[in-house]
C-alpha cells in the first residue's frame, strides 16, 4: 500500500521477535550461533519439502483445481512433519555437541543450558519461518496498491502480519516444550508439539475468512505460551509474586551481575 | 555488536537469495491489473520548446473518474475529495477547453482518453491552424503579407493539441475490453451514491511514461554529446526523427553519379508518404497521405506502359517525402542534397513539379490548381506554370474531373514544393480538393480514417473481396490518378495520340486503398514483400489492421525501414520493375552479375502470389526504385538550433505501461502504521520486563543451580 503500511505490517510481524533477541540473545554469542543454526535446520527441512512439492506438482494435472488444492494440503502436512523432524535432529545435535563443548570449555559447567538451547532453537526456527512467510508480502506492500481488486479482503496485509507475529512465537514455544518433552522421554507431548502445529498450519486454509484462523491461532498460542512457561520452570506462583512485588526485585535485579 | 550486524546480514542475504529465485508473485497479481494495450502521448522537441506529456519517474498514480458531464469536470477540478485524480475522458471532452483546464490544475494526475466514434465532436484536429508555418516558403523575408497564415486559414479547426507541453500522461485506450475493465472498476468502487462521496477502497490507475529528454533539441544534444564522448555506458535521451524517401524515375538515373546531370530535364511528381496525432504511433492519415500514396501510386502505373513504348523527351522523376508533418523533413533534405550535388540530378535539372496534396474529399466537386504567386511574378516562371494549367486541363477533356484555380494571390498550401521554391523558382502546381481550407475536418488527427474518407465496404464480404471491391472512392481516385498521368505525359514532352492510352486501373486503386486503410495484411500486400517478411507473423510489418503513417525513428524492431516506406518500394518495384532469372543469392548481390546492372536499378527478392497448395516460388524482380535518406539536414550540419530546417527529435524512455488497483485510505494506512509500532514498543517493554525478572520467574528447583541465564 505504501511505506506506512510496510513499516506498520514489519513491525508487527518481527517486533517482538527482535525484542526477545536484542534483549535476551544478542549478548551472547554463543546464543546467536546457536540461533543461526536454528534457523538454518528450519531452511533445509524447508528446502526439502519444497523439493518434493515441486516434483509432485509436475507430475500432477495442472489443470486440475481440486487436484492443486489436494497437493497443496498434502504439501503443508508434509512440510510440517518435516519441520517438526528437523526439530528433533536438531535436538540430538545439540545434545552431542554439549558434551563436545564442555570438553572443550576450561570452565567446569556448561556454558548453555538445554531449556535456553531449546528457546534459542525456537526462536531461530521461528525468525526463518517467518521471514519466509512475509517477505514477499511486504515487498508488494510497497506500492501504491493494496488488495481488493479480484475481490479479496482488503486486510491481506496486516491479517499476515499478525499471522506471522503468532507463527513465530508459537515456534518458540514449540522448541521449548519439545526439547523438555525429548528430555523427560514424554513422548505424548512431542505428540502434541506436533499435532498443534498441523493444527495452525491448516487452519490457513480458511482464509480469506481471517478471524477463523486468527482468533483459534492466537488460542492455541496462549495455551502454548503457559506451558512452554511451565516447562521452563516458571509457575504461578513465581508469576503472582513478581507481579506484585515488582517495585523490591526490579530495584535487586538491576544490582545482579549478568 | 558486530556479531549483530554479521548475522542480520546474514540473514537478509539469505531471505534475498531465495526471494529472487521466486517468480513474479501472486501476491502482486491480487492487487494490480497490468494495461497491456496502451497507447501513450510521448514527448518531442524541436530547436526551442518541449511538446507532448511526460509522467514523473516512478508513475503517476491517480484516483479515477469518469469524464462524462460538467458536473464532473467540477468534481475533478476543484470539489471532490480524493486529488489527484486520474481522468477517464469520453471523446466528447477531448478538446481544447478541457485541456487546458486539466493542464493548469494541480488535481490531476493524468488522462485517459477512450478513443471511440460515439460522441466524437463534427470536427477534431490537434495539428496547429497553420502547418508548418515557420519552414515553408513565406516568411518575414519573403512575401510577410503570405506569412503565418495571414491570408488563408488552412486548418480553421485546428486546435493545436499536438503542439502543447503536458506535465502528466496522457494515455489512449483504444481496447474496448480494456475499456470495459476499468470502467467495471469504476462502476464497483467510485460511483457516488446519493451525491456523497465514494468511500476507499477506491480504484486507482497507475501511468508510467517518463521522458528522458527536457527544454529543446540543442538541450538535449547537448547532453547526448556529452555521455558519448564522456561515459562508458552512454545514455542517449533523444533521436531525430528520420526515414527514408522513396524516388524512381522512368528513364533510370545512375545513382553513383551525383550532382548534375547533362542534357536531362525532369518533371518531378511528389506527395508525402508521413502522417501524425497526438498519440505515438497512431496516425491512419486517411485523407491527409493516403489519398496522395495511392493517387501518385495509381498515376505510375498509368503511366509505364506508355512510357516504356514511347518514352518522352523529359525525364519523369516521382518521389514520396517522409516526414512533412514535421517541418518537411524529406523534402528539406531531397533539395539540401540537390544543392550540395549529393543527389542524382540537381535543381537545374529541375524543369517543372506537380504535387499532389489532399484530394481525397473531393466528393464530385473541383480539384483545384495552387500555385505560388510570389514565384509567378518572374513572367518566364508564369509562362511556365500557366503551360502545365494548359496541359492539366486539356488532360481533363474526357474525364469526369473538373479542374478550378484559386485567386491568384493565394499563397500555396502547405506542401512539399515550398521547399523547392525556397531554393530555386520552379514552375509548379499543388493539386488538392480545397480551396481556401482544408476539407479534412480531423488532419492530422486519429479519426481521419477510412470512414472520413468515405471508404466503406458492405457486409459479408471476405477479406480478399473487400480488397477488390471497387468503392466509389477508389473510382474517384482513378479518375484523378489518370488526369495527373496524362498532365505529366503532356508535361514532359510526349505526344497526344498516345494520352487515350494512359488510364489509371481501378482494381489497382481498390487494392491500394484496402491495403493502407483497412488491413495491411492482405493477399496483394504478401504477394509484393519478401518471403521473411511474409513469415515472421504477428510480429513483422505485416501484422493486422491498417498501416500508421509516423515517421519515427531510424533503425526500428522489424528492419532499418518503416513499414509505409516498405510497402511503398515494393509496390512500385511490382508496377514499374521486370522479372529477372536471377537466383535468391544472385538477387542480393547483383553486382557479381555481368549482365546486371547495379547502378540503374534495385533488385527485389519478392515472394509472388501464394499458389492453391501453399508453395510459393519467389523470384527476382528489377526496378529502379531507389530509397533516399529523409534526416533533417539541421543533424547533419549539427545546428541543432536551426530556424530553416527541422529539428524534430523524439525523447528516449525505459517503459510506457499503465495499471489499475485500488487504494487504501490515508487514515488505514496511519492506523496500521501505528498499531506496528505499538506492538513493537509493548514487545520491548515486556521482553525486558520479563528478562530482568527471569531469574525470579524460572526459578523452578528442578533446574541445577549453576544455569546462569
Amino acid at each position: 500500500m505504501t511505506v506506512a503500511v510496510f513499516f506498520g505490517c514489519t513491525f508487527i510481524a518481527f517486533g517482538p521477535a527482535v525484542a526477545l533477541f536484542l534483549f535476551t540473545i544478542a549478548r551472547d554469542p554463543l546464543r546467536v550461533i546457536f540461533l543461526i543454526a536454528g534457523a538454518f535446520f528450519w531452511l533445509v527441512s524447508l528446502l526439502l519439502s519444497s523439493l518434493v512439492w515441486f516434483i509432485t506438482v509436475q507430475i500432477s494435472n495442472k489443470n486440475s483445481a481440486s487436484q492443486q488444492r489436494g497437493l497443496l494440503i498434502f504439501g503443508v502436512v508434509l512440510s510440517v512433519l518435516l519441520q517438526e523432524a528437523f526439530r528433533y535432529g536438531y535436538y540430538r545435535l545439540l545434545k552431542k555437541a554439549n558434551e563436545g563443548l564442555l570438553a572443550l570449555s576450561q570452565e567446569d559447567t556448561m556454558p548453555i543450558s538445554m531449556r535456553q538451547l531449546a528457546y534459542v532453537s525456537g526462536l531461530g526456527f521461528g525468525f526463518m519461518s517467518g521471514a519466509f512467510s512475509v517477505v514477499n508480502i511486504l515487498s508488494d506492500s510497497l506500492g501504491p496498491g493494496t488488495v481488493g481488486i479480484h475481490g479479496d479482503p482488503q486486510h491481506y496485509f496486516i491479517s499476515s502480519a499478525f499471522m506471522t507475529l503468532a507463527i513465530i512465537l508459537l515456534h518458540m514455544f514449540w522448541g521449548v516444550v519439545f526439547f523438555e518433552s525429548c528430555e523427560r522421554q514424554r513422548w505424548w507431548a512431542l505428540g502434541a508439539v506436533v499435532i498443534s502445529h498441523l493444527v495452525v498450519s491448516c487452519l490457513t486454509f480458511v482464509n480469506p475468512h481471517y478471524q477463523g484462523s486468527l482468533i483459534p491461532t492466537y488460542i492455541i498460542l496462549s495455551v502454548m505460551a503457559a506451558w512452554a512457561y511451565l516447562c521452563a520452570g516458571g509457575s504461578l506462583r513465581n508469576l503472582k509474586l513478581c507481579l506484585t512485588c515488582k517495585d523490591k526485585d526490579f530495584l535487586l535485579a538491576n544490582h545482579r551481575p549478568r | 555488536m558486530e556479531h549483530l550486524i554479521s548475522i542480520n546480514c546474514v540473514k537478509l542475504l539469505i531471505a534475498t537469495l531465495f526471494y529472487t529465485c521466486v517468480l513474479s508473485s501472486s501476491v502482486e497479481q491480487k492487487i494490480y491489473v497490468e494495461l497491456n494495450n496502451t497507447v501513450p502521448c510521448v514527448r518531442l522537441l524541436n530547436a526551442t520548446h518541449q511538446i507532448g506529456c511526460q509522467s514523473s519517474i516512478s508513475g503517476d498514480t491517480g484516483v479515477l473518474h469518469v469524464l462524462e458531464t460538467e458536473s464532473d469536470l467540477d468534481w475533478i477540478l476543484s470539489s471532490g475529495p480524493h486529488p489527484p485524480y486520474m481522468v477517464i475522458m469520453e471523446t466528447a471532452f477531448f478538446n481544447r477547453s478541457v485541456m487546458m483546464r486539466m493542464k493548469n490544475s494541480p488535481r490531476v494526475a493524468g488522462v485517459a482518453v477512450i478513443v471511440s466514434k460515439t460522441g466524437l465532436a463534427d470536427h477534431f484536429s490537434p495539428h496547429t491552424t497553420c502547418p508548418n508555418q515557420n519552414t515553408g516558403l513565406y516568411s518575414e523575408n519573403n512575401a510577410p503579407e503570405l506569412a503565418n497564415c495571414n491570408m488563408t486559414v488552412w486548418n480553421p479547426f485546428g486546435n493545436g493539441l499536438s503542439y502543447e507541453d503536458f506535465s502528466f500522461p496522457v494515455f489512449a485506450l483504444k481496447d474496448e475490453n480494456q475499456t470495459q475493465v476499468i470502467r467495471k472498476c469504476y462502476e464497483d468502487h467510485n460511483l457516488r451514491v446519493n451525491g456523497s462521496a465514494p468511500r476507499y477502497p477506491l480504484c486507482a490507475m497507475q501511468l508510467f511514461s517518463h521522458m528522458h529528454a527536457v527544454t529543446d533539441t540543442v538541450t538535449c544534444m547537448r547532453r547526448t554529446d556529452l555521455q558519448n564522448r564522456f561515459s562508458i555506458n552512454p545514455e542517449v535521451l533523444c533521436d531525430p526523427l528520420s526515414d527514408f524517401n522513396v524516388w524512381t524515375s522512368t528513364r533510370p538515373l545512375n545513382s553513383s553519379a551525383k550532382g548534375h546531370v547533362a542534357d536531362e530535364s525532369v518533371v518531378i511528381a511528389a506527395t508525402r508518404l508521413d502522417g501524425r496525432s497526438f498519440f505515438w504511433e497512431q496516425a491512419p492519415a486517411a485523407e491527409g497521405t493516403v489519398s496522395g500514396i495511392v493517387t501518385l501510386l495509381a498515376t505510375i502505373q498509368a503511366l509505364y506502359p506508355v512510357t516504356r513504348e514511347a518514352p518522352p523527351p523529359r525525364n519523369i522523376f516521382f518521389t514520396f517525402f517522409q516526414g512533412e508533418a514535421f517541418d518537411y523533413i524529406g523534402s528539406s533534405k531531397m533539395v539540401y542534397d540537390m544543392e550540395k550535388n549529393d543527389f542524382v540530378i540537381d535543381l537545374n535539372n529541375v524543369h517543372s513539379m506537380l504535387e499532389i496534396g489532399q484530394i481525397g474529399l473531393r466528393r464530385g466537386q473541383s480539384l483545384w490548381m495552387h500555385s505560388d504567386p510570389v514565384s509567378r511574378r518572374n513572367t518566364s516562371v508564369d509562362t511556365e506554370v500557366l503551360n502545365l494549367m494548359k496541359n492539366v486541363n486539356s488532360a481533363a477533356a474526357g474525364l469526369s474531373v473538373k479542374l478550378d484555380q484559386p485567386s491568384f494571390s493565394q499563397p500555396l498550401p502547405p506542401s512539399s514544393f515550398q521547399r523547392f521554391l525556397r531554393a530555386k523558382q520552379i514552375p509548379g502546381l499543388v493539386l488538392a480538393d480545397h480551396n481556401t481550407s482544408f476539407n479534412n475536418r480531423y488532419y492530422e488527427s486519429m479519426y481521419d480514417d477510412a470512414e472520413n474518407m468515405n471508404v466503406t465496404y458492405p457486409p459479408n464480404l471476405s477479406p480478399d473481396e473487400q480488397l477488390v471491391y471497387e468503392t466509389e472512392e477508389a473510382k474517384s481516385l482513378a479518375e484523378v490518378a489518370t488526369l495527373v498521368a496524362r498532365s505529366l505525359y503532356m508535361q514532359a514532352g510526349g505526344e497526344n495520340s498516345r494520352l487515350s492510352n494512359i488510364t489509371a486501373d481501378p482494381k489497382i486503386v481498390a487494392q491500394l486503398l484496402y491495403g493502407f486503410l483497412v488491413q495491411k495484411n492482405n493477399s496483394w500486400f504478401r504477394s509484393l514483400l519478401p518471403p521473411e517478411v511474409t513469415k515472421k507473423g504477428d510480429n513483422s510489418i505485416l501484422s493486422s489492421g491498417p498501416p500508421q503513417f509516423y515517421i519515427g525513428l531510424g533503425p526500428r524492431i522489424h528492419g532499418p525501414v518503416h513499414s509505409v516506406t516498405r510497402f511503398v518500394q515494393y509496390i512500385l518495384a511490382n508496377l514499374t520493375g521486370s522479372v529477372t532469372n536471377l537466383t535468391e543469392s544472385q538477387c542480393q548481390n547483383p553486382s557479381e552479375v555481368n549482365t546486371e546492372n547495379k547502378d540503374f536499378f534495385s533488385y527485389f527478392w519478392v515472394s509472388g502470389p501464394a499458389s492453391v497448395n501453399g508453395t510459393e516460388e519467389p523470384f527476382c524482380v528489377q526496378a529502379s526504385v531507389r530509397l533516399s535518406k529523409a534526416v533533417s539536414p539541421a543533424f547533419e550540419l549539427l545546428q541543432y538550433g536551426s530556424r530553416d530546417y527541422s529539428t524534430w527529435t523524439e525523447s528516449r524512455w525505459k517503459s510506457i505501461r499503465a495499471r489499475i488497483f485500488l487504494v487504501a485510505s490515508r487514515e488505514l494506512e496511519m492506523l496500521t502504521l501505528g498499531v506496528g509500532v505499538a506492538v513493537l514498543l509493548l514487545s520491548l517493554l515486556v521482553t525486558y520486563f520479563i528478562s530482568s525478572k527471569a531469574e525470579l520467574l524460572f526459578s523452578s528447583a528442578r533446574e541445577t543451580p549453576t544455569t546462569t541465564y
